[in-house]
């Protein structure tokens, strides 16, 4: 599960640049604060590797595993 | 063990008796440089001070030190430092900072001939604007003026409480006579000494909660290590830690508030010797120009001539009531300084016009007046 | 269902929402910070966080929860010298820029480091005066345009991590925010260890100094970060040629030496 706060996105890119499976893409839309948060284009290929959380400077995105309902 | 407070009679150095008074008071970290005249305050803290538990750093400069001292006062240790004119200057800026941050510390200056590196062992009154005025931006400050070894010990414990009470730094204005002159001091016992210590908050309570600064009434300080997740800053900042560099209001309320902690005190900070009875004339003087007025006035009564004195042992804030209230009782006011004339502008200017106020130099900076001119002074005033 | 990123829980209530520039390396080194005290399972109320002026000293103030000093430019290793001395139990980690702890803090630093007093020294070097708009800084590259060098910086930079070095420190590292992982490993190890602990984090100041100069945004100079980093463990193998313009990074020294602080309360000992 990949979540994004968009209140706290400043829509640096670095998210996008440096997933290694290419799971996130800018979007065209436009936050509150005014820029492109990063969009999940392909949840099932995300391997948490932690990478977009990481490099986030603003703690924006979350990644964690997927809750199991039974 | 090592005694604490080295009770009895003693005949000692000023300095060393400031260094003993700062021990008494429950000093327990001093940083310093070594300087001409004010070496032998660290160099009796250094041997002093790990005997009782506490820390000496000799630090690489002035500023390092100063910064040192305020970083050990806001673990909740009381610290001090002592420099003279040239570490003044250099410390003026962390000043300001533990002013902003309201962070309690002692500062010695014992003053020296100056300006620049001028002659480090002869006194000069020439820093007490310094010490008002020198840092940048709008501000009080409490500053006390010894007069003899025994007032180095006392004031010292004196300006460790003030400073304590009001979370603020408290200067002690010596200058390199009474630093280096020997004298008799005499140390009370430890449990005849009355200390203040700061307020701190209950343990628990949340930063963001209450007024941690700029309070009138003297907020607790949110020592480090007890969980207080204190933010200290010299930003503009409100009451709650927040800094707030975008808007006057704040500006404005961080000034206010932090002048108005000391002003709204000025009553316990002020102290003033005052011995006038129906003279027309007063002595002004404070520090060592005191030990003048005080020879002057022996010979001038032998002569059946009576002149009062009215000293300063606080120099800021400065007493504008008490120095009006004297004005308008007297008909001329001499201010004694060793310089070219730092106080007495002060003077005039709370005087008010109700006295003539003449300023009185010795006849060389960096000497004391020689008390048989100033009888002939006081003879010419008086007519 | 609402993720909670792991490292909130150490962030001041109410200053989450940051006025770093987008993209800016300070958020990626505040995070490095908070995971290593994270892994370490340690009590963040246990550390003062001591910073100066510029950029980098607003990632511990007022972001942390825990006890934090924002001093003046430059000082704080003095100040932080201060805190430790006079208490000792606690874990003091000075987090600031270049310019403040190198150029006007600088005297402060080698004599820190000559005393090995026990702090974690993290310097954020973006090779600029950030926050003032993008002067020149000691770290700066030779022959670099900027506000103040107009026409070429004539100056060579400090090797901080030399510098460090020589005036006495016990761990030295440097990493960039590209080495994120790394760099918590790092910040680990000085903490844990006994001394002073020196670690240079090469940081994007992506408006001040890629934008000025040309190094590009964020991601920009991180990707240059990336490929032109090369570890200390490899360059044996290279030429002092193919040196030329990489960033040396990894663990350059590890070594003991008496610790201030205990030999303090050795000396109160022999005195009795």
């Amino acid at each position: 599960m990949i979540e994004i706060n968009e209140d706290l996105c400043k829509g640096c890119g670095l998210c996008v640049a440096f997933c290694p499976k290419d799971v996130l893409k800018m979007s065209n839309r436009l936050t509150k604060k005014g820029v492109h948060p990063p969009e999940v284009i392909k949840e099932e290929d995300c391997i948490l590797c932690d990478n977009c959380m990481i490099y986030c400077p603003d703690l924006a995105i979350v990644v964690g595993e997927e809750e199991k309902i039974d | 063990m090592t005694k604490r407070v080295l009770s009895g009679l003693h005949f000692m150095q000023g300095n060393v008796a400031c260094a003993e008074g700062a021990i008494a008071a429950g000093c327990r970290f001093f940083a310093g440089y070594p300087i001409t005249p004010a070496s032998e305050i660290a160099e009796r803290m250094a041997r002093r001070l790990p005997e009782v538990g506490g820390t000496y750093a000799q630090m690489e400069d002035e500023i390092g030190s100063i910064a040192a001292v305020v970083g050990a006062s806001w673990t909740g240790t009381k610290a001090m430092t002592a420099t003279s004119g040239p570490g003044i200057s250099l410390m003026l800026e962390n000043i300001g900072y533990a002013i902003a941050t309201e962070t309690p510390c002692v500062i010695v200056n014992v003053q020296r001939g100056a300006p620049s590196t001028g002659t480090p062992s002869l006194p000069l009154q020439g820093d007490v604007i310094q010490a008002r005025r020198g840092s940048h931006g709008e501000y009080e400050i409490i500053a006390l003026a010894p007069s003899s070894p025994q007032e180095m010990f006392d004031l010292t414990i004196k300006a460790f409480n003030l400073s304590e009470k009001l979370r603020t730094p408290v200067f002690i204005l010596a200058d390199a006579f009474v630093g280096h002159m020997r004298e008799e001091v005499m140390i009370p016992e430890e449990d005849k000494i009355n200390l203040v210590e700061r307020k701190l908050p209950s343990s628990g309570m949340n930063f963001n909660e209450y007024k941690s600064s700029l309070d009138e009434d003297v907020a607790p300080m949110p020592i480090f290590g007890k969980g207080f997740k204190s933010h200290v800053t010299g930003s503009t900042h409100n009451s709650y830690g927040k800094r707030k560099v975008a808007d006057p209001e704040a500006l404005d309320y961080y000034i206010k508030s932090l002048n108005n902690k000391i002003r709204k005190y000025k009553k316990e900070i002020i102290s003033v010797e005052s011995d006038i009875k129906d003279s027309e004339v007063v002595l002004v003087s404070y520090g060592t120009t005191y030990r003048v007025v005080r020879e002057a006035r022996r010979r001038l009564e032998e002569e059946g001539i009576n002149v009062g004195s009215f000293r300063l042992v606080s120099l800021w804030p400065f007493p504008d009531e008490e120095v009006e209230n004297l004005a308008r009782k007297v008909k001329k006011i001499l201010v004694l300084e060793n310089n070219l004339g730092q106080m007495v502008s002060y003077v005039k200017a709370a005087a008010k016009g109700e006295a003539e106020v003449v300023f009185l130099p010795p006849r060389i900076l960096g000497t004391l007046h020689d008390p048989d001119t100033v009888v002939r002074k006081v003879k010419e005033v008086i007519g | 269902m609402k993720m909670v990123h792991p490292l909130i829980k150490y962030v001041r209530p109410g200053y989450l929402s940051t006025t770093t520039c987008s993209g800016c390396g300070n958020g990626i080194v505040a995070q490095s910070v908070l995971r290593a005290i994270d892994e370490l399972k340690m009590n963040i109320d246990d550390f003062v966080f001591v910073s100066g002026i510029g950029c980098a000293a607003w990632i511990p103030s007022p972001f942390f929860n825990a006890d934090v000093l924002h001093t003046t430019h430059g000082r704080p290793i003095a100040f932080a010298t201060g805190v430790k001395l006079s208490s000792p139990e606690l874990k003091v980690m000075v987090i600031s820029g270049d310019g403040d702890l190198v150029a006007i803090g600088g005297n402060h630093f080698i004599h820190a480091a000559r005393r090995n007093i026990d702090l974690t020294v993290i310097c954020v070097n973006n090779g600029i005066y950030g926050m003032t708009g993008g002067q020149v800084a000691p770290t700066t590259p030779f022959g670099l345009k900027t506000t103040t060098t107009p026409y070429g910086n004539a100056e060579r930079p400090f090797d901080l991590c030399k510098l460090g070095e020589a005036a006495g420190a016990v761990y030295v590292a440097r990493w960039t925010t590209y080495h994120a992982r790394q760099l918590t490993k790092s910040v680990k190890k000085a903490i844990q260890k006994k001394g002073f602990c020196f670690i240079e984090v090469v940081s994007q100041c992506p408006v001040q100094f890629g934008r000025r100069t040309g190094a590009g945004d964020a991601v920009a100079m991180m990707q240059g970060y990336k490929n032109n980093s090369v570890n200390i463990k490899k360059i044996g193998k290279l030429k002092e040629e193919e040196l030329e313009g990489k960033i040396v990074v990894g663990e350059f020294v590890d070594r003991e030496g008496p610790e201030l602080c205990e030999e303090i309360a050795k000396m109160r000992e022999r005195i009795g």
